[in-house]
């Protein structure tokens, strides 16, 4: 029942406080929807979180801006601003935010990757950064 | 009725005195006391919440209406929160054409009075890792973030001694 919640704030867009996990189970109850028996892997996360998609010149890839790692703070890297960690355990505040979360993969997915990001990355995004030690 | 109607003329004028934006000397540009919530969070993720003081309301205007092709970002925001920041962007935007920005969108970096303040600033300077763009305040400036712009405050050290020499 708190999934389908967690589903239906992201869809219509409300801010509610929720755990990285409450999160990630969100996306992969989604995704398992789209494609059923799906189950979220932290290796496939890691790999489209390292991988240079190059669609654009100066973004090529999340760690661009978020490094090679998640747990290390990061740099835009257009602006030079520094970005706190991706990783809950290093920046606690971390996909707690629906409404946030659903932006940053909405700007950074179609800058980076060139279009939006599916529920199974996303899933697969959030348990990658939950799990990093 | 004619008479007082005059009277309230320099008084006006008294007021917009007051008002504007930017005397000479502009080394305190804190965020004014009015700006929502969403300013800082919004505008102040990927780079500083940049003063609104630096730019003039139609500039803010562009600036607002392209989020979704923002100087090769996307920026883009709900309907709601654009309209607010745009609002208060509006309220505190600068007056004087000096600081009319340039480009499309306009950058602030490029108005006639940031040139100014800046000339002293070596060009290579700019292009430096630690700097990388010119939009990077803080980069030079120690305490931007808290909205103080004061020479002595100033973080590369180069910079520092250039003001001793
Ligand atoms: C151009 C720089 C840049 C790139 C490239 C980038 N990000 Fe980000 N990302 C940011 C900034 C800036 C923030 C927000 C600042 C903050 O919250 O500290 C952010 C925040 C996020 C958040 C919000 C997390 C939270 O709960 O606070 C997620 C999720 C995210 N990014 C995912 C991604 C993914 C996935 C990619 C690659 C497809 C990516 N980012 C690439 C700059 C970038
Ligand atoms: C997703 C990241 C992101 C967000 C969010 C964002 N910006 Fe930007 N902004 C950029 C980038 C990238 C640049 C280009 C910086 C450069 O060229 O060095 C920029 C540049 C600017 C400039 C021009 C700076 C100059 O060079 O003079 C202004 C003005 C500006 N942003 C205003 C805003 C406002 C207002 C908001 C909030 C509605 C906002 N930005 C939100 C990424 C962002
Ligand atoms: C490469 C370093 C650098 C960057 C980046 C930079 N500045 Fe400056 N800024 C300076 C220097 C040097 C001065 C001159 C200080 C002096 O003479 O006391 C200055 C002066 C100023 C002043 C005038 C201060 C006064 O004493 O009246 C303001 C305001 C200011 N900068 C704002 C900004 C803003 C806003 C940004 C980002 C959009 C920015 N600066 C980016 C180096 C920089």
């Amino acid at each position: 029942m708190k999934q389908v919640l967690l589903v239906l704030s992201l869809a219509s867009g409300l801010a509610a406080a929720a755990s990285p996990q409450e999160l990630g189970a969100a996306y992969a109850a989604e995704a398992a929807r789209q494609a059923p028996g799906f189950q979220p892997s932290a290796r496939r996360g890691a790999e489209f979180y390292a991988r240079r998609f190059a669609v654009s010149e100066k973004m090529p890839a999340c760690s661009a801006c978020h490094t090679e790692s998640p747990l290390q703070p990061g740099r835009h890297a257009v602006t030079g601003k520094a970005i706190k960690p991706l990783a809950p355990r290093a920046e606690a505040a971390r996909f707690s935010d629906p409404a946030k979360v659903e932006k940053w993969f909405r700007r950074n997915c179609t800058e980076v990757v060139g279009r939006a990001c599916s529920a199974a990355e996303k899933a697969d995004f959030i348990l990658f950064a939950s799990a990093a030690l | 009725m004619a008479q007082p109607r005059r009277m309230r003329l320099p008084v006006i004028g008294l007021l917009l005195a007051l008002v504007l934006p930017l005397p000479a000397r502009a080394d305190r540009l804190p965020l004014p006391a009015d700006a929502p919530p969403s300013f800082k969070a919004e505008c102040g993720s990927c780079h500083l919440a940049f003063p609104p003081q630096l730019l003039t309301a139609p500039d803010w205007r562009r600036v607002m209406a392209g989020l979704d092709r923002h100087y090769g970002d996307n920026a883009s925001l709900d309907e709601k929160t654009r309209r607010e920041i745009e609002a208060f962007l509006v309220r505190h935007a600068a007056t004087r054409s000096r600081l009319a920005g340039a480009g499309d969108p306009p950058r602030l970096t490029q108005t006639e009075w940031f040139r100014r303040e800046h000339r002293k600033v070596p060009d290579a300077l700019w292009r430096d890792a630690r700097v990388s763009s010119a939009a990077n305040c803080g980069a030079c400036h120690g305490r931007a973030e808290a909205g103080s712009f004061r020479g002595r405050e100033l973080a590369l050290p180069e910079l520092r001694k250039r003001k001793h020499d």
